[in-house]
C-alpha cells in the first residue's frame, strides 16, 4: 500500500446505535413527539398579560427592597432557621454515621445492610415538603416540625453518600489492619474512618447549606423560619419585604458555599 | 513453629487455589515462597491468619490451632502473626506513629486504641521499632508523606509490634525499585535473624529468592512441587514451577542489576553522602 492510499478522513462509528435504520427512525420519533408535547401547551395569553404586572412589581421589590419595616419578623425568622438548620444537619450527622456504616456492603452483614438500606430508600423517597406537611400536622406550626423534617432528609442524604464512600475505601488497608487482631470496632476506627473522614466532614458541609435552603422551602407550608417570615411577606403583596427576604437569603446561601469550599480544601 | 496439613482451598467460582498442601517451618527459618502468578502463594499465606478461609486441612502455630476456632480466639492467634504486604497497605492518612501502634490493636481495648491512649510500654516499643528501621525522625509525618522503602519499613515496625510468633511476607519488593528491594530484603532478614522468627515470604524475584531465602518452596498450581534449598533451584527445578523460560537470561540481568548497585553504592560515596 503507497502512501496515497492511506485514507484522509475517518469518522467515529457510531458506538450504540450501530443500525442505520434505527438512528433516522429515533431521530424521526423524536422531532414528532416534540411537536406534539407542544401543540398540548394552551397558554392562557389574558392571565399571563395580567400576571406580568404582578411579576414586575415582584421585580421592582427586589431592586427596591425594604429590610426596615418588617425587620422584627425577619431576624426573628433569620434566627429560627439558622437554629433549626443547625441543630438538624447536628442531629442528622449523628443519625446518619451508623446507619451509613450499616448500609455499607464491606463492612457489616447482610441483613444489617438490608435493614439501613431501606431507611435510607424511605428517607429519600419523601419529598422534604411532603415529609414537613406530614409533621406540621403532627407537631403543628413552628420550627419544630422544621426540625424534624431536615433531620430526617439529612439521613437520606449523608447515609447513602457516607455508605457508598465506605464501599470505595482501599481494601488493602482494612485489611492490614484486621491481620493484627484488632476488633470490628478498631477495623472501623482505624481503617475506615481515617479513608472516609475527609469526604464525610465536606459532605456534612454541604449538607449544612442545603438544609439553609430547605429551611425557607418547608417554612412555606408552616414549618416555621425564614420560609414563614417569607410567605406571610407574599400574601400581604409586601414584595419589599419579600425581596428584601430573598436577597439575606442569596447572602447566606453564598457565605455558606464559599466558606465551605474553603474549608474542605484543608481536608485532604 | 508453624504447622500445615493437608489445606486445601476452592473459591465460590471453582478454581482451587490450593490442593492438599502441607509444610512446616520451624523457629528461626526463612522460607521464600515462589512460583507463577495465580499459583495460590497469596491465598496460602492469607490462609495461614485466615483473611481466607481455608475450605479444609489444619494449621497450628506453637501447637495452638489456627483452624476450627471462633471469632475472639482467631484475634488472639492473629496478634501472633505479623504481615507485611506489597503495596505497604498502611493506613494512609494515619502518622507513622499511629500505623506503628496499630500493631498493637489486638492487646488493648476499643476506646484506648480510638482515644490514642496506648500503654507506655506499647509507645516505647514504638519508638524503639522506628529506630531499628531507620525512622526515628519519621514519627510524626503521615504515612502518604514517605517513600516506598520508607513506607515498607513503617509496614515492618507496625508487624513487629505485635511482638510476632510467624512473619507472613507478601510480596514485600514488588512495589520498590531493585536496591531498595535488597535493602527491605536485607532488613527483614536481619530482623527475622534478631528474634528467631520463622518466616513465609511469596516473592515473585527467583534471583531475590536465592540471594536471601535460607529454604525455598515452589508452588504451582496451587501444589508444592519444589521444596530445598537455593542451591538446590536448578533450570530444571525452575522449569518443573515456572514452565520453559531462558533462566540464563534472566540471571545476566541479575547481575547487571548488582552492578548498578555497585556502581550507586561508589558515587554515594564519592559524593560523601
Amino acid at each position: 500500500m503507497s502512501e496515497r492510499d492511506y485514507p484522509l478522513t475517518w469518522k467515529r462509528p457510531p458506538q450504540i446505535l450501530t443500525h442505520r435504520g434505527w438512528r433516522w427512525g429515533l431521530q424521526i420519533g423524536f422531532a414528532i413527539w416534540l411537536v406534539l408535547a407542544l401543540s398540548t401547551l394552551d397558554p392562557n395569553w389574558t392571565r399571563i398579560a395580567d400576571g406580568w404586572e404582578r411579576g414586575m412589581r415582584f421585580v421592582y421589590g427586589f431592586i427596591q427592597p425594604n429590610f426596615s419595616s418588617r425587620w422584627r419578623d425577619i431576624s426573628n425568622g433569620l434566627v429560627e432557621s439558622l437554629t433549626m438548620t443547625l441543630t438538624s444537619t447536628v442531629a442528622g450527622i449523628v443519625i446518619s454515621v451508623p446507619i451509613g456504616i450499616g448500609a455499607a456492603r464491606n463492612v457489616g452483614p447482610a441483613w444489617i445492610y438490608y435493614i439501613c438500606r431501606s431507611i435510607i430508600a424511605m428517607s429519600r423517597a419523601l419529598q422534604e415538603i411532603i415529609v414537613a406537611i406530614f409533621f406540621v400536622a403532627m407537631f403543628g406550626f413552628g420550627p419544630f416540625a422544621g426540625f424534624l423534617t431536615l433531620t430526617f432528609a439529612t439521613i437520606g442524604f449523608l447515609s447513602k453518600l457516607l455508605a457508598e464512600d465506605i464501599e470505595d475505601i482501599d481494601e488493602a488497608q482494612a485489611e492490614a489492619i484486621r491481620a493484627t487482631g484488632a476488633s470490628w470496632w478498631q477495623v472501623i476506627g482505624y481503617a475506615i474512618q481515617p479513608q472516609v473522614m475527609p469526604r464525610l466532614i465536606g459532605l456534612s458541609l454541604y449538607r449544612l447549606d442545603i438544609n439553609f435552603r430547605e429551611s425557607a422551602v418547608i417554612g412555606i407550608v408552616g414549618a416555621g423560619g425564614i420560609g414563614a417570615t417569607l410567605n406571610t411577606a407574599i400574601d400581604r403583596y409586601e414584595y419589599d419585604s419579600a425581596g428584601a427576604i430573598l436577597l439575606i437569603i442569596i447572602l447566606l446561601v453564598m457565605i455558606a458555599e464559599y466558606g465551605s469550599s474553603y474549608l474542605r480544601r484543608f481536608l485532604q | 513453629m508453624l504447622e500445615i496439613r493437608d489445606l486445601t482451598k476452592t473459591y465460590k467460582t471453582g478454581d482451587k487455589a490450593l490442593n492438599n498442601v502441607s509444610l512446616s517451618v520451624p523457629k528461626g527459618q526463612v522460607v521464600g515462597l515462589i512460583g507463577p502468578s495465580g499459583a495460590g502463594k497469596s491465598t496460602l499465606i492469607r490462609c495461614i491468619n485466615r483473611l481466607v478461609e481455608p475450605t479444609s486441612g489444619a494449621i497450628t502455630l506453637s501447637g495452638r490451632p489456627l483452624t476450627g476456632i471462633g471469632a475472639g480466639e482467631l484475634r488472639a492467634m492473629r496478634r501472633k502473626i505479623g504481615m507485611i504486604f506489597q503495596e505497604f497497605a498502611l493506613v494512609e492518612r494515619l502518622t507513622v506513629m499511629e500505623n506503628v501502634l496499630s500493631g498493637r490493636l489486638g492487646y488493648v481495648g476499643f476506646w484506648r486504641s480510638y482515644l490514642r491512649r496506648f500503654p507506655a510500654e506499647d509507645i516505647q516499643r514504638a519508638y524503639r521499632l522506628l529506630d531499628r528501621v531507620g525512622l526515628m525522625d519519621q514519627a510524626d509525618k503521615r504515612a502518604d508523606a514517605l517513600s516506598g522503602g520508607q513506607r515498607q519499613r513503617v509496614g515492618i515496625a507496625r508487624a513487629l509490634a505485635q511482638e510476632p510468633e510467624l512473619m507472613l511476607v507478601d510480596e514485600p519488593t514488588a512495589s520498590l525499585d531493585p536496591k531498595t528491594s535488597r535493602q527491605i530484603m536485607r532488613l527483614l532478614i536481619e530482623i527475622c535473624g534478631e528474634r528467631g522468627l520463622p518466616a513465609i515470604v511469596n516473592i515473585h524475584d527467583v534471583p531475590l529468592a536465592q540471594q536471601f531465602m535460607q529454604r525455598i518452596v515452589g508452588l504451582r498450581a496451587g501444589r508444592i512441587v519444589f521444596d530445598g534449598t537455593p542451591a538446590e533451584l536448578t533450570e530444571a527445578v525452575l522449569t518443573k514451577i515456572y514452565g520453559a523460560e531462558d533462566w540464563a537470561a534472566m540471571r545476566k540481568g541479575t547481575e547487571e542489576d548488582k552492578a548498578a548497585d555497585a556502581d550507586t553504592l561508589r558515587e554515594m560515596l564519592r559524593l560523601g553522602a
